[in-house]
């Protein structure tokens, strides 16, 4: 059930984002770059979650949005000189281009659940062996975008401050976009869809469409994503940005956050990514070195979220500190 | 005119004839029962009005228009509302999304939409329990929540596939009040397909009736249930 916030839950929203636009006055450079992945991940999973927790479709390849929007907006700055801010609609355009054709192909021919996702994987493996190959991307060498510290944000190019308040903007507008999106007629045709393909076209929907627009609207908001980190990290290798762990990464802060809600990947991404963090300078700290320690850690507290709140942390926390209006 | 004309339908699955070559019109406002045993091919037939099946042969016009192979949402964008007869609300969602999503099929504006899912509900005994989800509702709320559903699409004709099935006698009463009111008051057309006589000899107008795909009798129902191919192949001499 999604309960829209109450006062209270409005007031610590507010809050929350004042403390976000007020924190570079007081975060160093090391937390800002936290908050940075956090809003990153918030954005992409928001993408990911609008495709999976409100269509149902579940896609284990949005890796292959942020490589395509990454590439696409790094090639027309280097190539042609042409800024991520025009860059990102080609990037867009690209990568529903791919959607489109994912779409087409599991939904027309009923390829359904995990067979879907399998065709997402499909696609994001041979769009990284691909860009191995392709020299003028500059194969597995891969991309690499002049670090520029003095301040051109025309061309996103400037320290993190720049980058702090870019990701902000884009997770907060990920969420406004969401918070409409399942308010309008789209947004109940994907529950839907989700709940029952079969009860839903009994009630006139058109299924197809609403799943295309689905994939559509989920892979160019993750390729504005792919845009942003492309620019942010200023390098980019097939191996790196295609990789299905990338595909994995973007999945979990929804998935720990509550899928299908509005707040579920904001919050996920708030859990998940300090828990990396804090992992990594655990083990650090400990002076273990042995490889996937921090993994095997990551995955059991994982675990526990999961068992503990299968439905999500963002539903059992509006219920507990009382966002959300309650109803009878 | 008719509002629905089935003419000489057939359908096959591998050799075995489901429907055989059945005929029948449903006039506007008209309440029409198909009756018969089970395996008769009375759900084949919902299934081929609905168009989750093509028929073989023969042809199904709604309101003047052919219908029969079009797709299951273009044929409820035309006007014809369906129940399961296996129940199948979206069960993570309310009572009142259910029907929101019926009612949004002819509103675009979700506000609208809710005020007209909020007045179906009333209608269906349901309102109290519209914020309850659907997963949370117990069999007689659950098939009334399915023609809620339907009904929110401001259908034309509504197909009710065994909604009584499973009620206790007072439940069917009440249910055929409110089928008879929807039919009295907006003038919507109603083909059921039925087992619970009860609920036929008091909606219905006509009856048809289904023995091993073909139509073996057609009528008011009071004749129908005197005749005695009907007696023979179904209701058994108790019946009366």
């Amino acid at each position: 059930m999604m309960g829209a916030l109450n006062p209270r839950g409005r007031a610590l929203l507010l809050g929350v984002l004042a403390a976000l636009i007020a924190a570079p006055l007081v975060a160093d450079r090391y937390l800002m770059s936290v908050l940075i992945l956090i809003f990153y991940f918030a954005f992409v999973g928001q993408a990911w979650n609008l495709m999976m927790g409100f269509a149902g479709q579940l896609s284990l390849g949005h890796a292959l949005y942020v490589g395509l929007g990454g590439y696409v907006s790094a090639l027309l700055w280097l190539k042609f000189g042409i800024g991520p801010w025009l860059g990102v609609f080609a990037a867009i355009a690209v990568a529903t281009a791919f959607g489109a054709v994912i779409g087409w192909l599991g939904f027309r021919f009923g390829i359904e659940g995990v067979y879907f996702a399998l065709l997402t994987i499909a696609f994001a493996e041979f769009t990284r062996v691909a860009f191995d190959h392709i020299d003028y991307a500059g194969a597995a060498g891969g991309l690499f975008l002049r670090v520029e510290e003095e301040g051109r944000w025309w061309d996103l190019r400037g320290g993190p401050l720049l980058f702090y308040y870019l990701a902000l903007a884009l997770a907060a507008g990920a969420l406004v976009l969401t918070a409409w999106l399942a308010r309008t007629r789209l947004g109940y045709q994907w529950l839907a869809v989700r709940e029952d393909e079969q009860a839903a076209r009994a009630l006139g929907i058109d299924v197809f469409r609403a799943k295309m627009a689905a994939v559509l609207i989920s892979s160019g908001l993750t390729a504005v994503g792919g845009v942003f980190t492309a620019f942010y990290n200023n390098n980019l290798f097939p191996s790196r940005v295609f990789d299905i762990n990338r595909s994995i990464e973007i999945i979990l802060a929804p998935v720990v956050g509550g899928l299908g809600t509005v707040f579920g990947p904001v919050v996920g991404a708030f859990i998940l990514t300090p828990l990396g963090e804090a992992l990594t300078a655990l083990t650090e700290r400990l002076g273990i070195n042995a490889p996937g320690v921090k993994a095997v850690f990551y995955g059991l507290a994982l675990m526990v979220i999961i068992v503990l709140r299968p439905a999500g942390v963002w539903p059992w926390l509006a219920r507990v500190l009382r966002l959300t209006e309650h109803r009878p | 005119m008719s509002l629905l004309a089935v003419d000489h339908v057939i359908k096959r699955f591998r050799g075995l004839t489901a429907v055989d070559g059945v005929s029948f019109e449903v006039a506007e406002g008209d309440i029409f029962a198909v009756i018969g045993p089970n395996g008769a091919g009375k759900t084949t037939l919902f299934n081929l009005i609905a168009g989750v099946l093509t028929p073989d042969q023969g042809t199904i016009t709604f309101a003047g228009e052919r219908i029969d192979g079009q797709t299951p949402d273009a044929i409820a964008r035309r006007g014809i509302g369906r129940t399961f007869q296996l129940v199948r609300p979206f069960p993570a969602l309310t009572v009142e999304d259910n029907a929101l999503i019926g009612a949004l099929l002819r509103r675009s504006k979700v506000e609208t939409a809710r005020a007209h899912a909020q007045e179906v509900l009333r209608r269906l005994d349901l309102y109290d329990k519209r914020h309850q989800l659907a997963s949370a509702l117990t069999l007689p709320d659950r098939k009334r929540l399915e023609v809620a559903r339907a009904l929110a699409t401001d259908p034309k004709l509504l197909l009710l596939d065994e909604v009584m099935a499973g009620l206790r006698p007072a439940e069917t009463d009440r249910m055929v009040a409110i089928l008879r009111e929807l039919n009295r008051d907006r003038g919507i057309a109603i083909l059921l397909i039925e087992h619970v006589m009860r609920a036929v000899m008091a909606l219905a107008a006509r009856v048809l009736v289904l023995h091993h795909g073909a139509a073996i009798a057609e009528g008011v129902p009071e004749a129908v249930v005197r005749n005695q191919a009907v007696i023979d192949s179904y209701l058994g001499a108790e019946a009366l």
